[in-house]
């Protein structure tokens, strides 16, 4: 049940992101939605019982390669600077009543329903660190190993594009 | 432990990536003004090794690697057609990057690494296995693109193959999610057993992705638009690489997700995508001025008449071998028809355009006739490759009752041989434009010429050993 509802809400805000992604004009807010995207995906992750991947979600997409792309953004100074000073329109109107409403129903969950007695369960823990490792190095051995021919190829192409004439 | 004998069936790959990494390392030893010829000389020396390495490869069929790859004379048919591509492409490569100045350290290394991605696309019967070879030979292509430097169009060309080549990637993989949502399972055998069990919608919709993807590969109308734009901007050694090795790579693992997994519902699909490819590629190959999208548009034609063997169920032992026929004659005849086109273009490539070809005919004897059996084959010319290519698949077509599908095929044929006509008639007709001599081909460049007129008529005349050994690589793989 309860992880029923998790889902659903962190889908929505996964797909809200998404679509705020697209939507935003400044690159830096589109980037700043993605981190949104990658947290939620990292939540549904752990719902499904992928603590590993959850976790390597969070390091390497939400904090790796966003920095990445923040970077990238200041480098190439895209897009203009832009500030209204009005804000969100959609924060102004919906901001307020919203918090209420959330914090409303929060109460009224917590004084309605006392502490659980039984613990609530997030699904069956089976992506562990352990297993995923048993898959990569006896499974998975000899893809495993020639990712290493695709990175040494990425990295030539790098290196090729990268050079100034000469 | 890993059973050793696993590692004689990856021994190709071992072997090219040994020799990628050496000729990584040889590159900077060299002084700045050395020849940088042995580079290359290396380069074909492991593929030449990589060669003997399949055929060692052959005689230990079997699975290896808990179940990603399987070695049977179906893996070791496309082996041998990727390994002498690229062989063909490194030779005449020696001339070719002195002569437009372009640095050789990584460009054969970056052959050599495609080859193993192409090698293992058709050993694999893992579907991660196989995203990870297509990557290899992809990103080691789009990078390959690019090499022409001083040419803008070399850089838009390794771009837009590059853009619209990860999209497709992306279909593919998520092709691949889908049939492991729908199947429980990543592997060939395992899905084709869980297929046969019943087939869920998810599953149609995976295979339609995955065809998607791989009829990008593949340059298959609807999803040919980036074809001449590439051809046209990348090096000439490289588009004879691309257009004809990751091609049959491609053409190989279709064939091992289509009929390997038995997957259902694909029939219209490849049917329509068949017959757009053939008319599309010839009727934009009518009105081209260059050589090399001439020839572009030539290769999604020939896409389509592959494709067409794919839809002959009837009898798929027949289709499939036609289909893997087609490919070998295909890459002969292809490769050799650019080694030409990048020893006539000179420096810069300056030579491309149809009317550069006025009078070759008298100014470079050899070097028309070599280029006048290749397009003779294109057409389909008895005594070539290309006929026997045609006939196959085209008899495999019409024993299945597609006789809609070969009479636009058959339309298609005649409309193409326009084309490739005009090209001979401006070289044996026309008078010549320049008195520039055209320089005398080298050897190594001519060696890959004459293998591929060797490998052309080979096949044009004695057929039937290559197509038994077809026949018997898809039994293999039909279920």
């Amino acid at each position: 049940m309860l992880e029923t509802v998790l889902f659903l809400i962190f889908a929505a805000i996964c797909v809200g992101g998404a679509i705020n992604l697209l939507a935003q004009k400044h690159p830096i807010s589109s980037a700043l939605s993605l981190i949104v995207v990658m947290g939620s995906l990292a939540m549904v992750y752990l719902l499904l019982g992928a603590e590993f991947v959850a976790a390597v979600q969070i390091i390497i997409y939400a904090g790796a390669i966003m920095v990445l792309f923040v970077f990238v953004i200041m480098l190439l100074n895209a897009g203009e600077e832009e500030r209204s000073a009005t804000g969100s329109r959609v924060a102004m109107v919906l901001g307020v009543p919203g918090l209420l409403a959330a914090a409303v129903t929060t109460g009224w969950v917590l004084t309605r329903h006392g502490p659980a007695s039984t613990p609530v369960v997030l699904g069956e823990f089976h992506g562990s660190a352990h297993a995923i490792g048993r898959l990569l190095f006896h499974e998975f051995l000899l893809p495993f190993e020639v990712t290493s021919v695709l990175i040494l190829v990425a990295i030539m192409g790098a290196v090729v594009l990268a050079r100034r004439g000469e | 432990m890993i059973p050793s004998g696993d590692y004689i069936r990856i021994l190709p790959e071992i072997v090219l990536s040994i020799f990628g990494m050496l000729v990584m390392v040889i590159d900077p030893l060299l002084g700045e003004n050395d020849d940088r010829k042995s580079i290359g000389v290396v380069s074909a020396i492991g593929a030449l090794l990589a060669l003997g390495a399949t055929f060692i490869m052959a005689g230990h069929p079997g699975e290896a690697f808990y179940n990603i790859l399987r070695v049977d004379d179906f893996a070791v048919f496309f082996h041998v057609v990727v390994i002498l591509i690229a062989l063909a492409c490194i030779l005449m490569s020696f001339e070719y990057l002195k002569v437009q100045e372009i640095r050789q350290g990584e460009y054969y290394g970056l052959i050599l690494f495609g080859t193993v991605g192409m090698c293992l696309m058709s050993s694999a019967i893992e579907l991660v296995m196989l995203f990870v070879a297509i990557e290899i030979s992809s990103i080691s292509t789009y990078i390959l693109a690019g090499f022409r430097r001083r040419a803008a169009e070399s850089a838009e060309s390794s771009l837009k193959y590059f853009l619209l080549g990860s999209f497709a990637t992306a279909f593919f993989l998520y092709g691949i999610a889908l049939m492991y949502g729908a199947t429980g399972s990543t592997n060939v055998d395992a899905i084709a057993a869980a297929l046969r069990q019943g087939t869920p919608v998810m599953a149609y919709l995976a295979i339609a992705l995955m065809m998607v993807g791989l009829g990008f590969k593949v340059a298959a109308a609807p999803f040919q638009v980036w074809t001449p734009d590439v051809y046209e901007g990348a090096p000439a050694p490289v588009v004879a690489l691309m257009s004809t090795g990751p091609k049959a790579a491609a053409f190989a693992v279709l064939l091992r997700v289509l009929f390997g997994t038995a997957a259902p519902g694909w029939f219209w699909a490849v049917w329509i995508a068949a017959a757009l490819s053939m008319t599309i590629g010839n009727f934009g190959a009518l009105v081209q001025t260059n050589v090399k999208r001439m020839l572009a548009y030539s290769s999604i034609a020939h896409a389509g008449y592959l494709l067409v063997a794919f839809i002959a169920v009837r009898n798929m032992e027949q289709g499939v071998s036609a289909a893997m026929f087609y490919t070998a004659a295909y890459a002969a005849m292809n490769v050799g028809a650019f080694a030409v086109v990048s020893h006539f273009a000179s420096a810069g490539e300056k030579y491309v355009s149809i009317e550069d070809y006025a009078g070759l005919g008298r100014r470079s004897p050899v070097l028309a006739a070599v280029l006048t059996v290749f397009l003779l084959s294109l057409i389909g010319i008895p005594i070539t490759g290309g006929f026997f290519a045609k006939f196959y698949v085209f008899r495999a077509a019409v024993s299945s009752n597609l006789i809609w599908l070969t009479v636009i095929g058959l339309v298609n044929s005649a409309i193409g041989s326009y084309y490739y006509l005009r090209l001979l008639v401006m070289m044996y007709m026309k008078e010549p434009q320049s008195e520039e001599s055209v320089p005398s081909v080298p050897f190594a460049a001519g060696f890959a010429m004459a293998g591929c007129v060797v490998a052309t008529l080979y096949l044009g005349v004695f057929p039937n050993r290559v197509l038994q050994f077809a026949i018997e690589s898809a039994r293999t793989l039909v279920h």
